[in-house]
């Protein structure tokens, strides 16, 4: 392991131990931000350059801004006096153990993990878009369907409505 | 002669690799990548500085004053003509008081700018400004500069959040609202570049420009699709930087100054340079997709060193974005939303058919006419529909009576 590897993942994982332990939720979205980012670098630093990318792209400028504006617009901006920990956290801790353990004997000791490391695939971005292109066509086509199909939806329910029909006419 | 030439193309480059070799070897790449960045943090804010001060004096002139014209050197009677003015506007940022609203979140109110200038700084790293000079070619080189981009946005979000400012937060809305709807067409007209050339490398989108017929340069630009693609990409571009007649983010007469408004001082500075680097280097990726990068327009001119055609590309550009700042008012946000949704997105998927039908049809005038044909007559459709149910005319004034 390289050190720029060890210090990326101790930043990932402190922001994301950050995001469950604050209690401001706009603090929590923008360490999330951080959390985003340091996934991304260490795709970039496994050479997986394409998913790296698309990982801030999608993540950093897309999900965590949804997140934070979703915050701002459902409730104000204080926060809650209440501890963050709940009554129950030392049984929480017992059992998320156990649950880690038991996940990681079976991954360890499953037939489908190769033992020996296998040799880094070559995979460029022109590989990935002749991929998606050729053998994914159909889920990428159904993804993009599922996608516009939400988008309408979307549409639909910020529409405004008629002032002619009144609250029975509604739906949802 | 030709050796001459080479050589002070190269100069850079080769007075990078001079003073890379003073290093032990295994510390190259380091040292390499140390210079680089230097490179950019020294000649992009010089550059700041000098166009900030173009852009007062171009407006000045636009609007019938002079604009900054009595700062030189001190001491003596040279007046430079007022372009010494930046030394000091950079002292007075400097030694103005930093002040913190006491409601404000201090840690986000101090991290925003520089979260604001860090991703603008990283997205020079994929620009090429010259031949051989690009810091690091990724194979998706524009997707980075697109992904860097988008971080930009959270930096905003954090300015006007932090603030406890309703204005502040209004503006950071506004910016936010206005960068995601812009992106859109700002990445789809950049699309067509990637379907014709077959590459997200800059490198290769500029060696695809680069060669001649008649003696003049073979641009994206000079295609229909490309011509409409440059036009989309301007406006988009316009609208990322937050300048007029985009500039609702920080428009004065309403909110003060936006997402900044509770910024002073150095930080204010910080913002301020964040905001016209991210102009240059969405300008140079305009000029690296459209106007051939580096290469000269025309094939008697390819002498002139490379990077002195980047540059001028890139003052010709941010001349026309000043000469815009003088001219059009700020639009409304209806009008924002409207144009971006109804008009540019659905010219820029256009776009994308009218280069495809481009790359398939074979080398000769009949793709000219086709092509130049869809891209007129969507531009009309849509503008008429864009058009439709606006009541234009005279204005109608009411008094009180």
């Amino acid at each position: 392991m390289s050190p720029a590897l060890i210090i990326t993942a101790i930043v990932t994982i402190l922001a994301a131990a950050t995001v469950m332990s604050l209690r401001n939720l706009v603090h929590c979205a923008l360490a999330m931000a951080i959390t985003f980012s340091g996934i991304a670098a260490i795709y970039l630093q496994l050479s997986a350059e394409f998913v790296g990318f698309a990982e801030i792209l999608v993540y950093v400028g897309a999900i965590a801004i949804l997140i934070v504006f979703a915050i701002l617009l459902t409730r104000s901006g204080e926060s809650p006096e209440k501890s963050v920990l709940t009554s129950g956290w030392g049984a929480g801790i017992v059992v998320s153990v156990l649950v880690f353990t038991a996940l990681g004997w079976a991954v360890l000791n499953s037939a489908g993990l190769p033992k020996a490391a296998t040799a880094a695939p070559e995979t460029t971005v022109k590989n990935i878009g002749e991929a998606l292109m050729g053998k994914f066509i159909l889920p990428l086509e159904i993804v993009g369907l599922v996608l516009t199909a939400a988008m309408i939806g979307a549409v639909i329910i910020a529409l405004k409505e008629d002032p002619k029909t009144d609250n029975s006419g509604r739906k949802s | 002669m030709g050796n001459m030439f080479t050589a002070l193309d190269q100069i850079f480059v080769n007075v990078l690799h001079w003073l890379v070799s003073f290093v032990p070897e295994p510390w190259h790449p380091f040292a390499s990548a140390l210079l680089c960045i230097s490179f950019i943090l020294m000649v992009f804010p010089a550059f700041f500085s000098i166009i900030t001060i173009f852009e007062r004096k171009g407006i000045g002139r636009i609007q019938n004053r002079y604009g900054p014209n009595r700062v030189g050197i001190p001491f003596t009677k040279i007046r430079l003509c007022g372009f010494g003015q930046f030394v000091p506007d950079g002292l007075k940022m400097l030694t103005k008081e930093d002040i913190v609203p006491r409601a404000a979140d201090k840690l986000v109110h101090f991290l925003a700018p520089v979260v604001m200038l860090i991703p603008v700084l990283l997205a020079y790293a994929v620009l090429p400004f010259g031949r051989k000079m690009t810091m690091t070619d990724y194979d998706a080189g524009l997707l980075f500069f697109f992904a860097i981009g988008g971080a930009v946005e959270l930096a905003v979000f954090m300015a006007g959040w932090s603030s406890r400012n309703k204005y502040s937060l209004l503006g950071a809305m506004r910016a936010i609202a206005q960068m995601i709807s812009y992106e859109i067409p700002l990445i789809l007209s950049a699309v067509t570049v990637v379907m014709v050339v077959g590459s997200l490398k800059l490198v290769d989108i500029i060696a695809a420009q680069n060669h001649y017929a008649y003696g003049i340069a073979q641009w994206n630009v000079f295609t229909p699709w490309g011509l409409l693609g440059f036009m989309l990409f301007f406006i988009a571009s316009l609208a990322e930087s937050n300048r007029t007649p985009f500039d609702l983010p920080e428009a004065e007469s309403e909110i003060i100054a936006g997402y900044f408004t509770e910024y002073s001082g150095f930080k204010f500075a910080l913002f301020f340079l964040g905001e016209y680097l991210g102009m240059f280097a969405i300008s140079g990726l305009g000029i690296t997709l459209f106007l051939g990068g580096w290469t000269s327009p025309v094939s008697f001119l390819t002498w002139i060193p490379s990077y002195i055609w980047f540059f001028t590309k890139l003052i010709t550009i941010i001349f026309v974005f000043i000469w815009i700042r003088a001219t059009l008012p700020r639009m409304r946000m209806d009008q924002l939303m409207n144009f971006a949704w109804k008009f540019m997105l659905p010219l820029a998927l256009i776009n994308i058919l009218v280069a495809g039908i481009w790359h398939f049809m074979a080398v000769d005038w009949q793709r000219w006419i086709v092509c130049s044909f869809l891209v007129v007559f969507s531009y009309v459709i849509l503008g008429r529909g864009l058009m439709r149910g606006q009541k234009l005319g005279k204005r109608n004034y009411r008094y009180a009576e």
